[in-house]
């Protein structure tokens, strides 16, 4: 068999349905086998499309999702998307084609070290010099990308490999031969219990969960855990959905842009039960006065991360979901009475009603901004799978759309990618035909990606884009504004594309929005149809995100609101 | 304070890359750097001296664990182990300072490896500092040339590295 077809055999035994690609020269050979293949192939317009688009398919999915490029320029078009998927621990596995073997290092025609140039933004990367190593490369690949804390593989195959023949049997699954990777997914029993010990014992107990949640698909043992322990719950911008933020115990997103009362609920806690999260800096600020009363327990996959900002008093190494059920095992022994701690609930609740967050929807018959994501919630009765891009609009799309279910809030938090949410609703989509697809999207991420409306055309997905236009690069406006004394220094764009034209171009149903009294049956109308669809939603173009506080801060520096 | 680090890894191209790039990216300078197979071929030691300044030394083993090449670290206590490291030397020496320097080549039991007219060149092997004390002792004969090869280093007793 041709070692192209035997890349294709190995992917479909990996499950792979979809591959987000686009080719070239020294792929010829494997778009050729793809010609005659059952996977799935999405074509894109920009290669960084297809890394984004494979993102999203594997956040909306947890499935390793794949993308595909060739040598040299189609190669380093994935960089950005596979940063992005390593930053937010995303399993990826990307193909890239590169020059034959015996061109390798002369500075042939598209060549680039591919390898080399992602080395520190992978979890792992292979240079494939033989073709018999390619079923079992395959799969370590796979298994490396979805395993552990997962990440971005690259796999970079010469062409004149995919050219050779080779025997393949899909029956016969090649051993794997990694012997310095063996994740620890067991949390250690007296650990364990340690933790239920001052869990139990706090007074000021709160729950601190990110990504790593669902990551380990253990929203369910959280939700029971919190219920049983009566413990408030906060999470990061990955980890939204992983706990229904409409519930009583949820407080919310916590951080720069978070919510007051998750801020402050951190800052006097006296335990912190910290789950699938890595005490980034957009959430500790200035790291000596953040939480300085807590006791930490901190249970994340990756030993790295324990003790790495800030050192931790119970960590326990392993999966989310087993340790988070082991511990409500351990915490049942216990039997906890709900009104332990009564005094603190109340204070929480004290914190919710006085410090609540505000969506103002007006000011000079314009559309405020938080309170357009505010529509959308309502309309999509919280229940749509959400990408942002990044900016003002995906914090504001953080605070005020509630999640209620993992997986269904997607975003680049870590890399802070602009142009990432419009790719990744494509690979959301794609990976869940049958869900309320949007893309809260800024205009500036908007136009970094935008030629990816050609794809969601040619393949019918139904993506709807709101663009939150304040015909600003918003994010750093806000920072001119309140920092840099209002030095608006080349962050306004004004000069933009008509949006609605430009859907109308592609031959998408764009509109415009401008008052607040059209916006809700503008969204019902777009989100009914079955076709995607673009809106332009002018909003009042110098409002802030607020909650804030400045970087490297503390509660105490919180601005509130506008002053 | 100064770490020496024994690193096991497979033994593949790109994995020193690997390595070497973690150690920059975390900030931390590598004082030397010694790589060689094993007694398995498949696998490679890498021995490693850095300075342990700002940051802790921790991280940096932590994240060297996530590589997926690496099979095992050992951060050698300077007590329970053995380190060498191999010099050559060349030295300026005539007829009148030749036999001083033998003297002294006697003294650490080192070696001349290479003799003509007006340099000798002596191989050494020691612990760190016995090989500086014999370079400091050497140097007023005038050095031509000094090389080193950064240190390796083992584990005492049973237990393996
Ligand atoms: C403009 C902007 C503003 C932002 N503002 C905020 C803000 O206000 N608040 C905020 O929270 N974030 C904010 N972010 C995002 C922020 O930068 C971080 O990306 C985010 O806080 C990290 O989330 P996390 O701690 O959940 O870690 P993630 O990056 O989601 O990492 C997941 C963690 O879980 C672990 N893990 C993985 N799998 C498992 C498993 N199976 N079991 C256990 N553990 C596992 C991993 O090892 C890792 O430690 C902002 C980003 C942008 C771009
Ligand atoms: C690729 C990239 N370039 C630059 C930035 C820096 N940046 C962060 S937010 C932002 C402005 C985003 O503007 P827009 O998409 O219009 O969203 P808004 O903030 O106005 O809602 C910029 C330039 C980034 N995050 N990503």
């Amino acid at each position: 068999m041709r070692a192209a077809e035997v890349i294709l055999q190995a992917l479909k035994r990996e499950g792979v349905d979809t591959i987000f690609g686009f080719p070239g020269g020294v792929l010829l050979p494997l778009y050729d086998a793809l010609y005659d293949s059952d996977i799935r192939h999405v074509l894109v317009r920009h290669e960084q499309g297809a890394g984004h688009a494979a993102d999203g398919y594997a956040r909306a999915s947890g499935r390793v999702g794949v993308c595909m490029a060739t040598s040299g320029p189609g190669a380093t078009n994935l960089v950005t998307a596979i940063a992005t998927a390593y930053m937010d621990s995303v399993p990826l596995v990307a193909i890239t084609g590169q020059v034959s073997r015996h061109l390798l290092g002369l500075d042939s025609f598209q060549e680039a070290d591919v390898t080399g140039i992602t080395l520190p933004i992978v979890k792992h990367s292979y240079l494939v010099k033989n073709s018999a190593d390619l079923p079992r490369i395959i799969r370590e690949a796979f298994y490396i990308a979805s395993t552990g804390r997962p990440g971005p593989v690259v796999i970079d195959i010469p062409v004149d490999v995919t050219k050779e023949e080779l025997e393949f049997d899909p029956e016969e699954i090649p051993a794997m031969r990694l012997p310095g990777y063996k994740p620890t997914v067991k949390g250690h029993p007296k650990q364990i219990r340690e933790a239920a010990r001052v869990i139990a014992a706090a007074e000021r107990p709160v729950i601190y969960a990110g990504g790593g949640v669902i990551i380990a698909g253990a929203a369910d043992e959280l939700r029971e855990l919190a219920l049983y322990g009566h413990i408030p719950v906060t999470t990061t911008l990955t980890g939204k959905g992983c706990f229904p933020e409409d519930h009583e115990l949820s407080m919310g997103m916590v951080g720069m842009h978070g919510t007051p009362y998750a801020n402050y609920a951190l800052s006097q806690a006296d335990l912190i039960l910290a789950v699938g999260v890595r005490f980034d800096d957009r959430v500790t600020g200035k790291l000596e006065a953040f939480a300085p009363h807590a006791k930490y327990v901190h249970i994340d996959i990756d030993p790295a991360e324990i003790s790495k900002n800030v050192p931790v008093d119970v960590p326990i190494v392993g999966d989310a979901k087993r340790v988070l059920a082991a511990l409500l095992g351990e915490l049942k022994k216990l039997e906890l009475s709900p009104d332990r701690h009564l005094p603190w609930m109340e204070q929480v609740e004290k914190w919710k009603r006085d410090h609540p967050l505000v969506i103002r929807e007006s000011e000079d018959g314009e559309i405020m901004p938080e309170w357009a994501i505010h529509k959308i919630w309502e309309v999509t009765r919280g229940e749509a799978l959400v990408c942002t891009e990044v900016g003002q609009h995906q914090m504001w799309a953080a605070q005020h759309y509630l999640c209620k279910h993992p997986r269904r809030f997607i975003s680049s938090a870590g890399l802070g990618t602009m142009g990432f949410g419009f790719p990744a609703a494509i690979g959301a989509q794609v990976a869940c035909p049958d869900e309320l697809v949007i893309d809260i999207a800024g205009d500036g991420s908007f136009q970094m990606t935008m030629q990816e409306l050609a794809t969601v055309v040619q393949h019918g997905l139904p993506v709807k884009v709101c663009i939150i236009n304040n015909q600003y690069l918003g994010m750093v406006r806000q920072w001119q504004e309140l920092f840099w004394n209002g030095r608006y220094s080349y962050t306004c764009i004004e000069c933009q594309p008509d949006f609605v034209k430009l859907a109308e171009a592609y031959g998408i149903a764009g509109y415009r929005v401008t008052r607040p009294e059209d916006l809700e049956e503008v969204l019902r109308v777009a989100f009914a149809s079955d076709g995607p669809a673009l809106i332009d939603i002018r909003v009042k173009r110098e409002a802030n995100v607020f909650p804030m506080i400045p970087a490297g801060g503390t509660v105490h520096d919180m601005m509130e609101r506008e002053l | 304070m100064k770490h020496t680090l024994s690193v096991l890894v497979e033994n593949k191209p790109g994995v020193l890359t690997r390595v070497a790039g973690l150690f920059a990216r975390r900030g931390f300078n590598i004082d030397s750097l010694v790589v060689a197979e094993t007694e398995n071929p498949e696998f490679s030691r890498m021995t490693i001296t850095v300075d342990e300044q700002d940051q802790p030394i921790e991280q940096v083993t932590k994240q060297l664990h996530k590589l997926i090449n690496v099979l095992k670290i050992t951060d050698l206590e300077p007590a329970a182990s053995v380190e060498r490291e191999l010099l050559l030397v060349k030295v300026k020496a005539d007829a009148k300072t030749r036999s001083e320097i033998m003297q002294m080549v006697e003294i650490f039991r080192a070696k001349i490896v290479d003799v003509s007219p007006e340099v000798l060149v002596i191989e050494m092997t020691g612990n760190r500092e016995k090989v500086s004390a014999f370079v400091d002792l050497l140097r007023p004969f005038g050095v031509v040339e000094l090389m080193r090869t950064g240190r390796i280093a083992m584990r005492r007793g049973k237990k393996v590295t």
